[in-house]
């Protein structure tokens, strides 16, 4: 890298031209509205029901991955066996699909007149046009992220870790929950704020399986997007604003659990 | 607990670690595992924890066969090179996991009295809500020993114990091994491939070369009588005088050394740099100085024969000599292999 004044220069510039005046210009934006009309906007029936869908099917969507994207990492690290490089790669799948091509795919395959939606309907579950299928698609885009940030913290494990552990004693079941898990933990909560964001904001992926009745399975951005299309910019700004806030308050808290779970770390 | 293993074989992939080893470590002892890397020394100690399992052959503790007995309820401590602390657990913590894990239920109170007479006896009180982070090396080495004697071990494993320490550090932390060990009389087997570290502390020393006992004894034995050429290059400084053996006698300038029970022929003397002495005039081999090194404990000369072999040698600090001057270097003691 060239000097420090230099690459401090660039990156400001980059941040400010990238992240920071876009969301400058949104939250500009959705001021211009004034408190009461402001909150009019956002605390509608309508928006706080797509606040409800979205948070409750990222929430789902992110808890799945959490145990599904673990189980995926450890037996990508741990175990041998034929196809694994192929299982490897299939894991980066739902990054370099376009998600609108995951939405239609998934619509496809969930769709009441399909061999899956309709063995899925003679039990009575329907996917489509259902928060479970806002759900499965969120789960579908985001699975990468809990994988990967699990994945090289689990190579990384000193093994004699874990025979130190079992020198004393230790069950598998014991060592897992008392050595691997605490370890583990950091990357498991970076790749669950992560993989929460990602299903928070997914767009194209959800819109094709979802339905979008409002007040039902109407997510939030597409309510964003509505809004916009009827050329109402500030209350398009004013929803989205909401989105920005529930983004920040997760990283805080991501965050502030990763600290805690790191403090051993701390020199003093 | 008495220690013994039988013809043990273990092999990875193709290569074979150990090939046949036969030991009897004797209840109470400590016992030195020395070798250089490769000789299969870390793989023995592994099959006595139960880390590993042999290809062939068996291992007892005292009457009770352990081959197939798994490492967690074999009733060893491991020590391991990197010491292997739980980072996220505060020193404390560390030690009680044993006693927190046992199927043996104690309670708090308990394990955290327990605790406390670890850290007394490793010398690390007032630590306990450390992080592992925050200590010394030296101190870690503790700690994992402490853990490692939390779970009453038959026996005491240690994969190279001081090999990651500063050298200050790893005399003092040897003796201090020595005391404990001679204070718990617990049986102790450690691997190291610093002979130095093996002669300190062990009261036997086994040799590994290529996944063999090369040679086992006291460091009196291993060191007066090293079994081949390899354990008295290995033990230390070497030097290295090709001559010929005829009728059981070795002839060297100004020194004639016994080579019984070799045949006539190539033999090579091996002889320690303070088994040689030097002199400006008179017999011996006739040599000219390279280089003079000084050192705290003493004075070595550097020596090039006319034959052009290069030999080291402890003179007395009260000779002087500069590089390029002529003198003579007697044998005094030497061993004679055939070569």
């Amino acid at each position: 890298m060239p000097g420090f004044p230099l690459s401090l220069g660039i990156t400001l510039f980059y941040v400010t031209l990238i992240i920071a005046l876009p969301i400058g210009a949104l939250i500009f934006k959705a001021a211009s509205l004034g408190p009461e009309e402001y909150w009019r906007i956002v605390s509608s029936p309508r928006a706080v029901a797509s606040y409800r869908v979205t948070i409750l099917s990222a929430l789902g969507a992110t808890l799945t991955n959490l145990v599904f994207g673990l189980a995926l990492a450890w037996v990508l690290v741990r175990y041998d066996f034929p196809g694994k490089r192929f299982v490897d790669a299939i894991v980066d799948l739902p990054f370099a699909l376009p998600t609108s091509v995951a939405g239609i795919a998934l619509t496809a395959l969930f769709a009441q007149n399909s061999w899956l939606g309709s063995a899925l309907a003679s039990i009575g579950v329907t996917v489509v046009y259902t928060p479970l299928g806002i759900m499965i698609a969120m789960f579908f885009t985001s699975l990468p992220f809990v994988v990967r940030t699990v994945q090289p913290v689990l190579e990384d494990l000193d093994p004699a870790l874990e025979e130190a552990a079992q020198s004393l004693g230790g069950s598998d079941w014991s060592i897992f929950r008392m050595v691997i898990l605490p370890l583990l933990t950091p990357a498991l909560l970076a790749g669950l704020s992560l993989s929460f964001a990602r299903s928070l904001g997914e767009f194209g992926a959800v819109i094709f399986i979802a339905g979008n009745r409002p007040n039902s399975t109407e997510i939030t951005s597409l309510l964003a997007f509505i809004r916009l299309e009827e050329y109402n910019y500030q209350a398009a700004a004013a929803i989205a604003s909401t989105m920005l806030f529930a983004a920040f308050v997760m990283l805080a808290v991501t965050n502030f659990l990763q600290a805690r779970a790191l403090r051993y770390t701390a020199r003093d | 607990m008495k220690i013994v293993l039988k013809d043990v074989v273990k092999e990875f992939d193709t290569f074979r670690a150990v090939r046949g080893v036969s030991l009897e470590i004797g209840s109470g002892q400590l016992v030195a595992l020395l070798g250089p890397s490769g000789s299969g020394k870390t793989t023995i100690l592994r099959t006595v924890a139960g880390l590993e399992f042999p290809d062939q052959g068996a291992i007892y503790f005292g009457d009770e066969d352990a081959t197939d007995i798994p490492v967690r309820e074999r009733g060893v401590g491991f020590v391991f090179q990197h010491y292997a602390l739980f980072p996220h657990m505060t020193v404390g913590e560390n030690i009680a996991f044993g006693m927190k894990v046992s199927k043996k239920a104690r309670s708090k109170q308990e394990i955290h009295a327990r605790v406390n007479d670890l850290l007394r006896l490793v010398k690390l009180e007032g630590l306990n809500n450390r992080f592992p982070s925050q200590i010394s090396g030296g101190q870690r080495q503790r700690v994992a020993l402490a853990r490692a004697l939390a779970v009453d071990p038959k026996v005491l494993l240690l994969d190279e114990p001081f090999g990651a320490l500063d050298a200050n550090v790893r005399h003092d932390l040897r003796r201090w091994l020595r005391e404990i060990h001679d204070e718990l009389g617990i049986t102790t087997l450690f691997v190291t491939h610093d002979q130095e570290e093996a002669l300190d502390l062990a009261d036997r020393v086994v040799i590994l070369d290529q996944g063999t006992i090369v040679q086992e004894g006291t460091p009196e034995e291993v060191c007066r009588k090293p079994a081949s050429a390899f354990v008295m290059k290995f033990l230390g400084d070497t030097n290295r005088i090709t001559a010929t053996a005829k009728s059981g006698m070795v002839d060297i300038p100004g020194a004639r050394l016994s080579a019984s029970g070799l045949a006539d022929g190539p033999v090579e003397v091996l002889a320690r740099p303070g088994d040689l002495s030097w002199s400006f005039d008179g017999e011996g081999i006739p040599v000219s100085v390279l280089r003079v090194i000084d050192r705290p404990e003493g004075r070595r000369f550097l020596v090039r024969t006319d034959a052009g072999e290069t030999l080291e040698l402890d003179v007395p600090i009260d000779i002087r000599a500069s590089s390029g001057d002529r003198g003579f270097v007697q044998v005094l003691r030497g061993n004679v292999y055939p070569r």
